[in-house]
């Protein structure tokens, strides 16, 4: 028990130096005090939860359904683009019925040529040699894509990925706020916005899935069809922005805003505004080429399955930029070039879940919680000191010892203070002293057995270290069951239980038994005041 | 310094004397919970159940009844409207919007404009949608961890003492689950996220008190060969008495000082893992350790025991 060597001295009043100087930036957070705390010496905040600095919390799900048209969509257009490549395949309109492609080959002698070309459109997944996409020849005549499930899977995790990336260049354009933006499972998006923002105005940001299209006018369409919603083959019948009647364009793709690499808002000669375009080399190359061929003729520009306007092409456009009008103000033309320029949202995206917490709320909060936690520690210490006298005061320097580690580890790891996670820290408080209980109540019973007081003092920490052990491992199970399942404030809340337990371990039992030994080594006590 | 003694230094409660009356009592409280929460229900947040809440602090009192009238006059389908730790803050609940995956929050937005328009300088403290689809998941996870926790500790204790000693953990939790469960079906305070927080503390920390006792038991059951289990056990319970006082005193302290002055919103929390404690206290005595009579614990269960002891801790 004497027998406490200076290494371990100094290493355990090292690492409670450590605590309290980890722990000092967050606790001076908003004080003044906070611009005179040296550069030097260790920065590591704690971060607030959103209940507690105010926010909005959304959560959103792809909607699987868009996600598989989506898919069916984009291998059609593949899927025709690729057949009437020479040497040309003729085929029949594509179903897209049971999700899955489905199309009769007109010359059945080429059916094994068209189905090696198809293979050549999907996608091996691993090593396992099955692809994205089955394709199989059904009455020797007609075509059927069917997408693997593993295929699906896989498309909708990349589509994941990319809707990541997307949602956060919507919000925060800079990329400078300190926002969260990440997967959850395999099709949930968790987006946490700290402050003021108003969550209509984030969620109208996010949501906004911009398609645009641009697509060659059919000419041969008859306008009586065109009005009554019939399109001839390859083309379609789109709604005009506008509201004045429909207009039929033919079904393939010119160019699409998926290959931009950039959009702004700017002005035209009338000084109205516009949205400014500039493709990449490939759609630069393809809207050069589809503009020489067809000078003279009208083409469509799409937003969203409606039709902006329908310019004439005059000259081949060739340099890659382009403009587009419509009834924008400066607002709507910005909002435009940003929603653009971020890309496509490749799945739609619901809100599954939405919270939004005022920043006064989370003041008060705090505020409450600091005053719970200071009265809640006084009430602890008070107690302590008159139920355990000098062994009280040595649980209550642990206790407060305890109280920075605590602050401290979670400042390094930059762990997450949430509102349960205050009172998790005032639960702490009071379960900590019960190592302490523990130990002094075993040293009071070990001096009535008559044991001499230093033999009492070990005994009483040995003994004890057994329940201490037990019961803080049925800690650790219910806080990390908690730290799994939970979600945002719960988490918060087990990570400070889990921090706790370890941290009050080591004041409880190490840090107060070397105050023990050395105050033993340095009075010589004849009898316990305990 | 005269150093207060809430137990005195030599107690000799015989505690297992009461043991049947206190086993028929907490096995008619914890039917009688159980019964009361399935026949009354919990009041679920929308946590669990789904739907819209708005949370708003006004300048002055604001007369419920006239709050409520505007809120209906919106027809936003079933609304209910709660003071909220005091007359100027009130809690208005709406039904989850149509549909079961999107928590499309329309409703929850025409309510803060109806009380942004109507009383100036309101603050909107909170607005949550929860769809019912999140809610389902919430509601599931919530219970597959409380589940999960109670069966871990409770393999937990089987491993480190015996098999008697991890059923008697698992009967205690579920016993003191039970009665928060009740007590939450009873008072109606709302069960959101944070209650299950703090259930799954209630395990966690009912189990405290649990383990010390049946470390002494264990203890004693090696020291004292011949002694016939039921003095035993008194023994042990009244060894450990003081420690078992002074311990949920301090717990008590603390989560009492949350309560009262600590923010309404982890109220429920606070008030959950209070009453835990104090049940969770009780039960440790009365459960924990009767049911080790039952399953006929005697000291040859720990011949092959000094094995299983703690990992040994080093002795400066």
């Amino acid at each position: 028990m004497l027998e406490f060597p200076r290494w371990k001295i100094w290493f355990v009043s090292l690492v409670v130096a450590l605590g309290v100087l980890l722990a000092i930036p967050s606790l001076l957070v908003g004080t003044t005090l906070a611009s005179r705390w040296p550069a030097w010496l260790p920065q590591y905040k704690i971060s607030l939860g959103l209940d507690l600095a105010g926010g909005s919390h959304l959560l959103f799900e792809a909607d699987a359904r868009d996600a598989q048209k989506q898919r069916l969509q984009s291998m059609e257009d593949s899927v025709s683009t690729e057949l009437r490549r020479e040497p040309r395949i003729e085929v029949g309109d594509i179903s897209t019925a049971g999700g899955r492609l489905s199309f009769l080959v007109r010359d059945p002698t080429k059916i094994d040529a068209a189905v090696g070309r198809l293979r050549n459109l999907t996608q091996p997944l691993g090593l396992t040699g099955s692809r994205d996409w089955d394709v199989q020849v059904m009455d020797s005549t007609r075509i059927v894509m069917t997408p693997t499930p593993s295929g699906s899977a896989r498309a909708l995790s990349d589509a994941m990925k990319v809707a990541r990336d997307v949602v956060r260049r919507r919000i925060d354009p800079g990329g400078t706020k300190e926002i969260t933006v990440v997967t959850e499972g395999n099709n949930r998006i968790l987006v946490e916005v700290p402050g003021v923002e108003n969550p209509e105005e984030l969620k109208r940001r996010i949501g906004q899935t911009v398609r645009l299209e641009f697509k060659l006018v059919d000419l041969d369409a008859n306008p009586a069809d065109v009005q009554a919603g019939r399109a001839p083959p390859g083309s379609q019948v789109l709604p005009m922005a506008d509201g004045g009647g429909f207009m039929a364009v033919k079904r393939r793709v010119m160019v699409s805003g998926d290959q931009l690499t950039d959009a702004r808002q700017g002005f035209d000669q009338d000084n109205r505004p516009v949205v400014e375009l500039m493709f990449n080399t490939t759609g630069a190359r393809r809207f050069g080429r589809v503009t020489q061929e067809n000078v003279n003729k009208p083409f469509a520009i799409i937003l969203d399955d409606k039709i902006l306007s329908a310019p004439n092409i005059n000259e081949p456009i060739l340099g890659g930029r382009a403009q587009i009008s419509g009834n924008f103000t400066v607002q709507t033309a910005n909002d435009l070039a940003v929603s653009l320029a971020s890309g496509k949202l490749p799945v739609k995206l619901n809100v599954i879940e939405e919270r939004s917490i005022g920043p006064d709320l989370g003041k008060d909060s705090i505020n409450k919680g600091v005053i719970a936690s200071i009265f809640g520690t006084l009430g602890v210490v008070l107690f302590m000191l008159i139920t355990y006298g000098r062994f009280g005061v040595y649980a209550n320097i642990a206790l407060i010892v305890n109280g920075f580690l605590i602050l401290g580890i979670m400042a390094v790891f930059n762990a997450t203070l949430t509102l349960p996670g205050i009172a998790g820290f005032i639960l702490t408080i009071g379960a900590a002293v019960d190592a302490n209980v523990l130990i002094n109540e075993r040293i009071r019973e070990e001096v009535r057995r008559g044991r001499r007081l230093i033999d009492a003092v070990e005994t009483g920490y040995r003994e004890a270290m057994r329940a201490i052990f037990d019961a803080n491992v049925t800690h650790v199970i219910s806080a990390g069951i908690m730290a799994y399942f939970g979600s945002g404030p719960v988490r918060g809340f087990a990570v400070v239980l889990l921090i706790g337990v370890v941290t009050s371990v080591f004041t409880a039992v190490y840090f107060t038994r070397m105050l023990v030994a050395l105050w033993i080594r340095r009075a010589r006590p004849r009898v316990l005041p305990i | 310094m005269k150093l207060l003694r809430l137990v005195p230094e030599h107690t000799n409660i015989d505690f297992m004397r009461w043991r049947n009356y206190a086993m028929v009592v907490s096995t008619i409280m914890t039917i009688a919970s159980l019964a009361f929460t399935a026949y009354r229900g919990l009041n679920l947040g929308v946590d669990f159940v789904g739907g819209q809440v708005i949370r708003a602090s006004f300048v002055q009192p604001v007369n419920a009844e006239q709050l409520r009238g505007r809120v209906d006059g919106l027809q936003l389908g079933e609304s209910s409207i709660q003071e909220f730790g005091g007359p100027r803050t009130f809690q208005i609940r709406l039904p989850k919007p149509e549909g079961n995956d999107a928590a499309a929050n329309v409703a929850a937005v025409r309510v803060q404009k109806m009380i942004e328009s109507n009383y100036p300088g309101a603050r909107i403290d909170a607005v949550e949608s929860v769809s019912g689809k999140v809610s389902e998941e919430l509601a599931r996870d919530g219970a597959m961890a409380i589940l999960l926790a109670m069966i871990g500790i409770s393999i937990y204790i089987w491993f480190r003492f015996e098999w008697q000693f991890g059923v008697g953990a698992l009967v205690t939790i579920a016993h003191d689950v039970a009665m928060t469960l009740g007590f939450f079906a009873f008072t109606r305070l709302q069960v959101d996220l944070n209650v299950v927080a703090a259930f799954l503390t209630v395990v966690g920390y009912s189990l405290n008190d649990t383990v010390v006792i049946y470390d002494r038991i264990r203890e004693n059951l090696r020291k004292y060969r011949k002694m016939a289990i039921i003095p035993l056990i008194n023994l042990s319970l009244n060894e450990t008495l003081a420690r078992t006082v002074v311990t949920s005193m301090s717990v008590l302290i603390a989560l009492g000082v949350l309560m009262l002055i600590g923010p309404e919103v982890i109220f429920g929390l606070a008030i959950a893992i209070f009453l835990g404690v104090v049940v969770g206290t009780y039960s440790s005595i009365y459960v924990s350790a009767p049911v080790l009579v039952w399953l006929g614990v005697t000291p040859d269960s720990f011949i092959r025991g000094d094995d299983k002891d703690a990992p040994e801790t080093q002795t400066a």
